[in-house]
């Protein structure tokens, strides 16, 4: 408490000395409100818990990163096996290398997720779902729907 | 500090829009790439080659690698100015990874042309 009231003083004394230069009523008329409106300043996120849609937000990202570094693997496998029968072959044998393969996995599973979490964003471009209760729901749904994406893709793959 | 609020396109609004847009494209071809292995199980170079042949696959595919272009660059550039405080660091990291994105839009460019 005593943090928020220091923070608010800050505040207050920032605004006046800024504004003061201009007009001292402003001044005043500031002083009061900043007062009234004392919040507590907490931006430090390791002391806050995630709700599912910050979670669903920071996986977006992940996920995102993610493709953009293997998605060069899978341009690089395109490139060879369309360049010759044996290009196509070699590219097969690269793709059945367990690290190769679990990196293709690691691409689908990623774009599996990316892929929900963007048509929420859509969807909420739209004006659909941006309540709290409803954005709470959707967010679990795409984490929920990525899991199971991940697994059919894994199952597909070996 | 970042003071412009957008990367590729001419303004914020311009950015949020050609992100949905790339966006879209490559949902498109995502889906359609997934059908196509789906329907065709265990396929050989020659299906292959007869699907990358068709002039709509190869303009879809290099719309999809248009849209990454885009997508990559916005989306790089929204996870690295929250995170990477670093001016030059920051820059350093977009200019990478920009270079990789046009690698990846000539790679598909050159492949498809000599098919």
């Amino acid at each position: 408490m005593n943090q928020i009231k220091t923070q608010g003083v800050i505040v207050i004394v920032y605004l006046a000395r800024y504004t003061c230069e201009h007009k001292f009523q402003q001044c005043f008329q500031i002083r009061q409100t900043v007062v009234k409106k004392q919040r507590p300043v907490n931006l430090d996120l390791s002391t806050m818990s995630l709700p599912p849609a910050a979670i669903s937000s920071i996986l977006h990202r992940v996920s995102g990163v993610i493709m953009l570094v293997l998605v060069g693997l899978l341009v690089w496998l395109l490139a060879k096996s369309l360049s010759s029968p044996q290009g196509f072959a070699e590219a097969q044998a690269i793709f059945q290398h367990p690290v190769v393969k679990f990196l293709v996995w690691g691409f689908l599973a990623a774009l599996g997720y990316h892929l929900l979490a963007g048509i929420r964003h859509i969807f909420m471009d739209l004006g659909f779902g941006e309540e709290k209760e409803s954005g709470r729901t959707t967010a679990i749904a795409a984490i929920v729907g990525g899991v199971i994406l991940a697994v059919l893709a894994g199952v597909w793959l070996w | 500090m970042v003071k412009i609020a957008s990367t590729f396109g001419r303004s914020g609004t311009h950015d949020f829009v050609l992100l949905r847009a790339a966006a879209v494209v490559m949902a498109a071809y995502t889906i359609f790439l997934v059908v196509w292995f789906l329907c065709n199980p265990g396929f050989g170079y020659n299906e292959w080659i007869t699907l990358y042949s068709h002039l709509s696959m190869k303009i879809f595919t290099l719309l999809t690698l248009t849209g990454l272009l885009i997508h990559g660059w916005i989306g790089i550039w929204q996870v690295l100015t929250d995170y990477v405080k670093k001016s030059l660091l920051r820059g350093v990291i977009q200019y990478i990874v920009v270079l990789a994105l046009l690698v990846y839009w000539f790679t598909g460019l050159f492949v498809l042309w000599g098919i």
